[in-house]
């Protein structure tokens, strides 16, 4: 299984009584692409840094692409991040001072990824993306919305991870850019054969997937019982 | 990667950088000047005067009577008598005597009447004999040895006439210019009050002297060259003399039958002894000026760590960014780290240079002004530790934010 949950539940420090995620249980099979869809403050946040590894819990078990994240040690976490799973977000995907290739260099930095073989992925994945060579030394804060996702995917996809993890990663853009966009990232995650969770509150969006899940059928927590 | 991170950020936000290496500069510029100066006023001082056993004045103060005899700093309180010189130079442990006259100056530059055994005997900096960049000691009665300073800023030469001046002002009125003086040697430069020096002999003084009476110049009598050297120029008072002993034993023996002579008061002082008594009373000055410029280093580091606490608010995002490409916490918390240290470097290499650009230009002021010369080496060792402590000290002013940095990543 790509993703695995048993038993899941989380609450935050700063409010133990309050469980913001309680999964009794979920999977996704290695390859498949799931889109969520929930309303704000629905916990998908949450369920992500568990998934991506940020966030760590006591309470159940929590595997992804076979390895239990809620028995690793903090570093072996951040480093199992780094080379196995990319993620893109909404926003503030990019370290804005940096220009594109340094950007995706920092995350195979990471990953501690060899460089030659870095250079010539940046290159290619960036021409796949439409990032022209001019726009790639340019510090990212520079470059449009859509061009900083692309960049975002490229980013994320530097060190070929099993799993991308996506939280609105379109939401920022317009109607056209978006399509595109979903176009290119459906591509993509097909030809590496990578696992998709990709969270939105925009079911229009679901058109691209085939197995589409509520995420309050997944998380049963602030459910009445 | 992780220093062009460093760097490129610090880019990013170059303004507060910017005035967080100027405020980190000023502190350096103080601190290392403080020091360096401390330094070189001491070792200038220490430097003055050497193989001169005992300095012997009227009855004074020590510090007072270091100062006037080779500083030539404040005025003498009293002269000794001629008889009094005589007496104790001849004493069986004296290995060489060396009168001094002062009080009077040509352009603000300290005239000082002695014998020609001062060139020969008098030494500074560690056993360093006078030389003689041109010319050679005076022999006539207005014959006159510039201090190479003296004959640098005034562009004086061999052959050349100065009138001296009565009294030590900088402007005098009342001048000897009836007895004009002719320069027939110059001193090579050796950092110490030489350099600011006129040398006549003690028979020059007395000459110009001659027809004075009670301070001024009585008018209509004048005596002509021929006349002087027929007369007999030996002076009746001195202002100091300098011993050299023949042995190092008999020094403080010499020093209390000097202190106790019952036919005139007299003070006898080692100068060594004191010179480090003038330390003392300098030292509590000089902490005072090595804690203002600690204060102004303790506030330009505060300043740095509140400059990057509050950046570490404002790259929240990027902190998380950071975290989701796989960065551990220990990365934020030496980026903060790094950041903190390549703004303290440029600090020191700027605060170096400008201090640099400082003492080159202060130099000749120093010297003219204060009779402080000032080395423009600052690479010295003590100055190497100052720097090594303000990296030390940034390391640990900047581990409040790279904590917060640290703690942010950890929590998320």
């Amino acid at each position: 299984m790509a993703i695995h949950l048993q038993n899941v539940s989380f609450a935050y420090p700063q409010a133990p009584q309050k469980k913001v995620l309680d999964i009794p249980h979920w999977s996704v099979a290695p390859g498949e692409q799931v889109f969520v869809h929930g309303p704000s403050g629905g916990g998908k946040s949450t369920l992500l840094n568990l998934l991506s590894g940020i966030l760590q819990t006591d309470h159940g078990e929590v595997s992804v692409l076979g390895e239990r994240l809620d028995q690793m040690s903090n570093r072996r976490r951040d480093r199992f991040r780094a080379n196995h799973i990319g993620c893109v977000f909404q926003q503030f995907n990019l370290i804005p001072y940096l220009d594109a290739i340094d950007n995706i260099r920092l995350a195979a930095h990471f990953a501690a990824s060899k460089q030659a073989a870095v250079e010539h992925q940046t290159d290619e994945l960036l021409s796949a993306l439409g990032i022209a060579p001019p726009e790639r030394h340019k510090p990212t804060a520079q470059l449009s919305i859509g061009q900083q996702q692309r960049v975002a995917i490229a980013r994320a996809l530097i060190n070929k991870p099993q799993l991308l993890i996506a939280d609105e990663p379109s939401s920022s853009l317009d109607q056209e850019n978006r399509d595109s966009f979903m176009a290119l990232l459906m591509s993509l995650v097909k030809e590496h054969q990578i696992t998709l969770l990709f969270v939105s509150h925009d079911l229009a969006l679901s058109q691209h997937f085939r197995r589409i899940e509520a995420l309050s059928d997944i998380n049963t927590a602030g459910r009445m019982h | 990667m992780f220093m062009r991170l460093a760097c490129k950020s610090l880019l990013n936000r170059r303004g507060s950088v910017v005035l967080t290496v100027l405020a980190l500069t000023v502190s350096i510029v103080v601190l290392l000047g403080v020091e360096h100066v401390r330094q070189q006023a001491r070792d200038s001082f220490g430097n003055t005067v050497s193989g001169v056993d005992l300095i012997v004045g009227a009855r004074t103060g020590s510090l007072n009577l270091l100062l006037y005899s080779v500083f030539h700093m404040g005025s003498p309180t009293n002269n000794i008598s001629w008889k009094s010189y005589q007496h104790i130079a001849s004493g069986k442990h004296v290995a060489w005597a060396v009168p001094i006259a002062l009080g009077d100056s040509y352009q603000g530059y300290r005239v000082m009447g002695t014998t020609p055994d001062y060139f020969t005997h008098f030494s500074y900096g560690g056993k360093r004999k006078l030389q003689f960049a041109s010319g050679k000691a005076f022999s006539g009665v207005l014959d006159v040895v510039l201090g190479s300073e003296v004959a640098r800023k005034l562009s004086h030469k061999l052959g050349d006439q100065v009138v001296l001046a009565h009294g030590i002002a900088n402007t005098s009125f009342s001048l000897h210019d009836d007895k004009p003086f002719k320069v027939v040697g110059i001193l090579a430069p050796t950092g110490t009050p030489v350099d600011q020096t006129v040398h006549v002999s003690l028979q020059g003084i007395e000459a110009i002297h001659i027809d004075w009476q009670r301070g001024v110049k009585v008018p209509g009598s004048t005596v002509s060259a021929e006349q002087l050297a027929k007369m007999d120029l030996q002076p009746k008072s001195i202002t100091a003399f300098m011993l050299s002993l023949n042995s190092k034993m008999a020094t403080f023996r010499l020093q209390r039958e000097i202190n106790n002579y019952s036919r005139e008061p007299l003070t006898a002082i080692l100068p060594g002894v004191a010179l480090s008594e003038l330390w003392q009373m300098m030292a509590t000055f000089e902490h005072t000026l090595r804690l203002i410029s600690a204060c102004i280093l303790v506030s330009a580091l505060l300043g740095l760590s509140a400059m990057l606490l509050a950046s570490i608010r404002e790259r929240e995002h990027e902190i998380q960014l950071l975290r989701v490409i796989g960065a551990p916490p220990m990365f934020l918390f030496l980026l903060i780290e790094l950041e903190a240290l390549l703004i303290s470097f440029a600090a020191i290499a700027l605060g170096t240079s400008l201090l640099y650009a400082v003492l080159v230009l202060a130099k000749d002021l120093l010297a003219s002004e204060f009779g402080l010369h000032i080395s423009t080496n600052i690479g010295s060792e003590s100055n190497a530790y100052l720097a090594l402590l303000m990296i030390l000290s940034t390391i640990i002013a900047a581990a409040i934010p790279s904590l917060k940095a640290y703690k942010n990543a950890r929590l998320k």
